[in-house]
């Protein structure tokens, strides 16, 4: 009896997750910024390609993987990234070092994830949520390191406190957790050190 | 029935004999040649003669050879030797600016009279491992086109050009009729004098002064450091004998000769400016020159007004563990028998534990 | 090259440096420890900056290296070397043609664009290194944002010198949070990081440090209200190239305090010299045989 097959990941492991580090470190240093991650092949439901290929070029066995029930219950999804990424998958999100939210309406508040601490700010957890759509020209206005006066980012399906929570998130600094969203093959990014106003 | 441990002889000479066949490997192989280790292992026979104290190719091979490969019993079977030779006399001091240059570098300014000479350097080689010197023989060979980097003509040293404008500390020679220090005829004191740090530091070794340099880059006693100029090459020595009265040639040397130049903010005596500090090898030996310019620096803090606070301003505890044959011989000799003593000990803590035991029971 | 990597580094070893970029990025000036590797150079020698420029460097990239400003220095060309071989990228010594731009000790004097990444050689990242030796202090420094040492350092300065007499690897404090060592670069350099367009990456191979200032980030060099920050003049002109806004290197032509000054930038002095720019091409005299 075959078992369920397993997709391909990055066609070109070097090259791809080259481009794709790129495109998130634009993204992660230009908060609010749009990117389009080009080329990516699919990913397995419910992950988005660009979910799936920030994966694939970030996570291994060394950065322990929290994913919601929506991963964690599309059976191929959850194989897909045992299988490429090697990363062990924890139970609690206190315990991730990345996590993937496909459903954000049912995603456990932003300070479940780990922050980090005062002496090591860094040991936080990078949070990738799916959403519908992103838009760059409408939105919470932005500012802080990476925007040179003002950027904008309008998020269609977040979760419904999402704002207070990054704004929490920002409270904490330099503690606290890096978002990075994904829709379909954008991405955009809201670092700790973000200031958002309604 | 016991019988107490006799034969030390016997056993010595069967270690010997061991030791001297490990030393030659296995006979299928051709022995190696004193020519060889001084051609084409000079860096291991520079070291040797800097820290042996001894400028000597051949003996150091030798010394080389003898030790299988081990340095610092290469430098103290050198040194070994140096101490039983007769002393002639004191040579005239080098004089490094007449060096006949086959590298010499700045840090301090991008192009300079005498210009930067990169010489034959591992500067700038990528640490990939070669894999045709592997093969027998010489696939690669060079052909022999001499020492294209050599300069003849004088060389002004960057601390002069500074010396000119007035921006670095004047070095005052030493009164040339007081006696130059020497570690191998009188010992240590401290305070000690410059002379002498820079004696023990030159025949310190290198790995202690390596890790001492380090550390002052890393915030223990911080000198801001600058390589002002590094030269190896050829220079002459010369003594006045006696019954001459003048100066004679009595060969040359290759050394390696390091001049730091280090920040220095002015104290309530001295204005602001730059201060030096020195090293100088036997032969190609720039990380050894480089790290004893460091400590020789750093050791000069009392003298600068600056408040020692790290292990390599720490006179005391600098000088007295650069010797790495001192070093070496006391910190194996651990392997010597201490039954002796050791069943002292055993005696004490027996005791010891003993009363401990009772006060706890309180009988 | 046959034997290795895209960029020498391995995959899994790339990851975990771009991890740590991503987190420098997002606490601006927090220096992120990382798992560096030994590189096929020495350590002091760049290894931080070829490790940040190697995870993430593409086949697109256009790679420029610097030291003290110019392309022709042996480290400069050693390192562009090693990325050229290891990479293919095509070089470029013109800043502006760059995509990335490794540096040792400057910042271009052309300002860098949005599409550039500057990638820092860093000897020693902690700025408080030469207050307090030890991590353990200067870690919890930086998290209780404690920094009165450094102000009474520079006080100490004033009080001696009656100014602040750091002239190179002069603090700054990044995004009013995190004070941050710009490498040893000159003074002369601070205020181009202030909102400076272009991602800067800093990399400590030997200390395992990497950190991040992102485009447009505050980067104010420490100083006080009544003893703002100054940076170098010249009372030269580019001796080549007649500039007078560009940083100066000095070039020794005699050993009688003969002097000439140059742009430390030679992309930018050869630019100038092309566009019609001379200098006096003529040196001047230091010290005790001029006329002062």
């Amino acid at each position: 009896m075959a078992g369920p097959v397993i997709m391909p990941g990055l066609a070109d492991p070097v090259a791809d997750s080259q481009s794709v580090f790129r495109g998130v470190l634009h993204a992660m240093s230009r908060p609010g910024t749009i990117v389009h991650l080009a080329g990516l092949g699919e990913a397995p439901a419910p992950l988005s390609p660009a979910a799936a290929a920030l994966c694939l070029s970030l996570v291994d066995h060394d950065t322990p993987l929290w994913l919601d029930c929506a991963v964690a219950g599309g059976q191929g999804a959850a194989d897909f990234l045992r299988f490429h990424c090697g990363s062990p998958v924890v139970a609690r999100p206190e315990e991730a070092v990345f996590a993937v939210v496909a459903d954000a309406a049912a995603m456990p508040p932003l300070s479940s994830f780990d922050p980090g601490t005062p002496e090591y700010p860094d040991r936080s957890a990078t949070v990738i949520i799916q959403v519908a759509g992103l838009a760059d020209d409408a939105g919470m206005r932005l500012s802080g390191p990476g925007i040179e006066a003002e950027a904008r980012l309008r998020v269609d399906g977040a979760p419904a406190d999402l704002w207070d929570w990054v704004r929490d998130n920002h409270g904490l600094y330099p503690c606290g957790v890096d978002i990075v969203f994904a829709a379909g093959e954008r991405i955009a990014a809201l670092p700790r050190s973000t200031r958002v106003e309604g | 029935m016991y019988v107490a441990v006799k034969g030390g002889e016997k056993a010595i000479a069967a270690a010997h004999r061991l030791l001297a066949e490990r030393r030659r490997g296995d006979r299928a192989h051709p022995g190696i040649t004193l020519k060889q280790i001084a051609e084409q292992l000079s860096l291991a026979v520079d070291r040797v003669m800097s820290e042996g104290s001894l400028y000597d190719r051949e003996l150091a091979a030798l010394a080389v050879k003898q030790a299988r490969g081990d340095l610092v019993e290469a430098i103290f079977l050198l040194r070994a030797f140096r101490t039983t030779l007769p002393r002639f006399g004191v040579t005239e001091p080098l004089d490094t600016g007449a060096m006949r240059i086959s590298r010499r570098i700045s840090a301090t300014y991008k192009d300079l009279p005498g210009s930067q000479v990169l010489g034959p350097t591992f500067d700038y080689t990528h640490r990939l491992l070669d894999f045709e010197l592997a093969e027998e023989g010489d696939p690669n060979s060079v052909s022999a086109a001499g020492d294209p980097g050599d300069v003849d003509e004088r060389v002004p040293r960057v601390v002069e050009l500074l010396d000119h404008e007035g921006l670095i500390e004047k070095e005052e020679p030493d009164d040339p009729d007081r006696p130059v220090g020497d570690l191998t005829r009188e010992p240590l004191g401290f305070p000690a004098d410059r002379d002498v740090r820079l004696q023990n530091l030159a025949r310190g070794d290198e790995g202690f002064l390596l890790a001492l340099g380090y550390s002052t880059q890393r915030g223990f006693g911080s000198t801001h450091p600058f390589a002002g100029e590094i030269r190896m090459g050829q220079v002459s020595v010369e003594l006045v004998p006696e019954e001459l009265g003048f100066a004679v040639d009595i060969g040359d040397l290759t050394v390696t000769e390091c001049e730091m130049i280090n920040q220095f903010k002015g104290s309530a005596t001295e204005p602001p400016q730059f201060t030096r500090g020195y090293g100088l090898t036997f032969g190609e030996g720039e990380r050894k020159a480089m790290a004893m310019a460091l400590v020789d620096r750093a050791l000069r803090c009392r003298e600068l007004g600056e408040e020692p606070s790290s292990p390599a301003q720490d006179e005391e505890f600098v000088l007295y563990h650069t010797d790495n044959v001192e070093a070496s011989g006391f910190v194996q000799h651990l392997k010597l028998p201490h039954y002796v003593d050791f069943q002292g000990e055993l005696v004490t803590v027996r005791e010891l534990r003993a009363e401990a035991r009772q006060r706890k029971t309180g009988t | 090259m046959r034997g290795y990597n895209f960029a020498y580094l391995d995959e899994q070893t790339k990851r975990m440096i771009r991890r740590a970029i991503l987190k420098a990025v997002a606490v601006p000036g927090y220096q992120v420890p990382f798992g560096s590797r030994e590189m096929p150079l020495p350590f002091g020698w760049g290894t931080g900056g070829i490790q940040v420029t190697a995870s993430i460097i593409g086949a697109d990239d256009v790679l420029k290296v610097i030291d003290q400003g110019a392309d022709d220095t042996t480290n400069a060309v050693s390192i562009r070397r090693f990325f050229a071989l290891t990479t293919g990228v095509r070089t470029t010594e013109e800043t502006a043609e760059a995509s990335i731009i490794q540096t040792r000790h400057r910042i271009p004097e052309k300002p860098l664009t949005a599409d550039q990444i500057l990638v820092y050689q860093v000897p020693i990242p902690e700025p408080l290194r030469w207050l307090e030796a030890r991590e353990t202090e200067t870690r919890k420094m930086h998290a209780l944002a404690e920094y009165g040492v450094m102000h009474v350092k520079l006080y100490e300065d004033i009080a001696t010198h009656g100014r602040i007499a750091t002239s190179y690897n002069y603090p700054v404090l990044v995004n009013e949070r995190h004070v941050m060592a710009p490498s040893p670069i000159p003074k002369f350099d601070n205020p181009k990081m202030d909102h400076m367009p272009a991602l800067q990456l800093f990399g400590a191979g030997r200390e395992k440090r990497i950190y991040a200032v992102p485009p447009y980030t505050d980067v104010k060099s420490l100083d006080f209200e009544d003893y703002p920050f100054e940076k170098q003049t010249w009372e030269h002109a580019c001796a080549l190239c007649g500039s007078r806004d560009s940083y100066l290197d000095e070039v020794v032509t005699d050993d009688r305090g003969g002097r000439m000054f140059v742009c430390s930038d030679t992309d930018y002095c050869a630019e100038r010299r092309d566009a019609g720019h001379v200098g006096t091409g003529a040196p001047v005299t230091y010290g005790a045989d001029a006329a002062e």
